[in-house]
């Protein structure tokens, strides 16, 4: 698997894409600090853009990367390797590109801009870790995706729903039940309610994180008693643990029924 | 020696293999020949673990290969279409097969056989589909295996490369090799082939030497036999 995963990472790091990627967040960290001298402002308006497009990155990156090197994955099936490592070590080798060209674009600017002494340090490395976690799980979404439909075109929208339905519709539906069982008491039902979204649940975190939720009435009360607790903060991390694991092993089982 | 046990693959509603049994002997050259989607490529390709069969079993030397891999570094494998990655140059490629193969190959003489030198240090995306089965057959070649599988081998080659290459192929014949391919070259077979095995709708309609396949077609021409065969069927 390591010796695919070079390759593949190989393949990336000559991928212009990658370094647009990583310009992007480079010059929107660095515009937002000379913006700003709040650092917890930009931290907000960062998490706000962040949290949408990482999501939309790793999803469409994935899926194009994918049919890209479908040659090249049906070259190295037919040697002597199985299957999970090669769909392991290529998808490894653009989880981890990504991940970088992620990290090093956030995180370049706020080393030059001095953040690295200041008080609110944790809250942009808490960003950091959330933003790879969901360029992981969306990316992991991609290479499912793409290896259930053939069909580029199909793939593609089905990509593009999907991150809309994360991103955006899921908040509304979460919204529209919470209207519809006002009467009940619905503190259980949102809190499993948004440890559905990887994307609400990332949001949370940067929420309790910021210790903003006062801001945000009763139902921000209930979120910072549950997910503020220690039990709470456990969860949190075994339900991102599974987003990223369950989906890693469908993919893997998907593979490995495929026929090429 | 190569053995199909009741071998079964769909396509959706398509039965590609139907109930499959076959066995392929060692130190021969077999020919798989049979209409377009007859389910040549889908037999080898289950061979290889590429195409995975839905029932069945298929067995290398007297080991059940299903579900495995490292059984493939026996196996040399030409596929039907010669796809790789576009942004690498043939040597690249070699250099990667090498390395992830881990045992010894030998390039040069296939890239002398094929006069390649020009071509090696082109990307591969530039490279003619001629040239590029040529590359394909370098990368499968250049291996020392006991058994090689070639789909199609003759898909755009020129007169001397197809020459070169059926030399090539009796050589290794000699030196105890067990080949299968499939072609619609009826030349090929005719010098080339010790066995040939007639697929039809999944099924295998004839297994046997070329004389015994003219001499049952009442004819001369392997070409004629097989257009018999198919208008029989057809009629049916």
């Amino acid at each position: 698997m390591f010796k695919i995963f070079k390759y593949s990472l190989y393949d990336m790091i000559r991928n212009r894409w990658l370094f647009y990627y990583m310009g992007f967040f480079l010059i929107l960290t660095s515009a937002l600090l000379i913006l700003s001298n709040d650092f917890t402002q930009v931290l907000i308006t960062l998490t706000n853009i962040i949290l949408a497009l990482t999501p939309l990155i790793g999803i469409i990156f994935g899926v194009i990367y994918y049919y890209n090197t479908k040659e090249f994955i049906e070259l190295l099936l037919t040697q002597p390797v199985d299957r999970k490592a090669v769909f392991s070590g290529v998808y490894f080798g653009l989880a981890v590109s990504l991940s970088l060209s992620l990290a090093s674009g956030v995180g370049i600017p706020l080393i030059l801009f001095g953040v690295l002494n200041s008080s609110v340090l944790v809250n942009y490395i808490v960003l950091i870790v959330l933003s790879i976690v969901l360029s992981i799980v969306f990316s992991l979404f991609s290479f499912i995706i793409s290896i259930k439909f053939d069909n580029k075109v199909k793939g593609f929208g089905i990509a593009i729903c999907l991150w809309l339905f994360f991103a955006l519709l899921y908040d509304g539906i979460f919204l529209i039940i919470l209207m519809l069982f006002k009467a009940y008491p619905l503190d259980n039902l949102s809190i499993v309610l948004s440890m559905l979204n990887p994307i609400g649940l990332a949001r949370v975190l940067i929420i309790i994180q910021l210790d903003i939720s006062a801001m945000m009435g009763y139902s921000g009360a209930v979120i910072k008693n549950f997910f503020g607790s220690s039990l709470g903060s456990m969860l949190i991390t075994l339900v991102l643990v599974l987003w990223i694991t369950i989906p890693y092993y469908y993919m893997i089982r998907l593979s490995k029924a495929k026929d090429f | 020696m190569i053995e199909f046990t009741n071998l079964n693959k769909s396509f959706g509603k398509n039965h590609v293999l139907n109930n499959l049994d076959l066995e392929i002997r060692g130190n021969s050259i077999t020919a798989v020949i049979g209409p377009n989607g007859s389910g040549k490529t889908t037999l080898i390709k289950s061979l290889l673990g590429l195409v995975i069969p839905d029932s069945g079993e298929i067995k290398l030397d007297g080991i059940n290969i299903l579900g495995k891999s490292k059984f493939r570094n026996q196996i040399a494998y030409l596929p039907q279409i010669a796809r790789f990655p576009e942004n690498l140059n043939g040597m690249e490629l070699i250099d990667m097969i090498k390395n992830l193969r881990n045992s010894p190959a030998n390039a040069n003489e296939l890239i002398q056989l094929f006069d390649f030198e020009k071509e090696l240090y082109k990307k591969v995306g530039t490279l003619s589909g001629g040239n590029k089965q040529k590359l394909n057959l370098l990368l499968c070649l250049m291996f020392d295996n006991p058994l090689i599988i070639l789909d199609e081998p003759s898909n755009g080659l020129d007169p001397i490369a197809l020459i070169n290459l059926k030399t090539y192929l009796k050589n290794l014949k000699l030196k105890g090799k067990t080949i299968v391919l499939t072609t619609h070259i009826m030349s090929f077979i005719e010098e080339l082939v010790d066995n040939i095995i007639f697929l039809l709708n999944g099924k295998i309609y004839y297994n046997g030497s070329l004389e015994k396949l003219l001499q049952m077609e009442n004819t001369n021409r392997l070409e004629l036999a097989i257009a018999n065969i198919l208008l029989k069927s057809q009629n049916k």
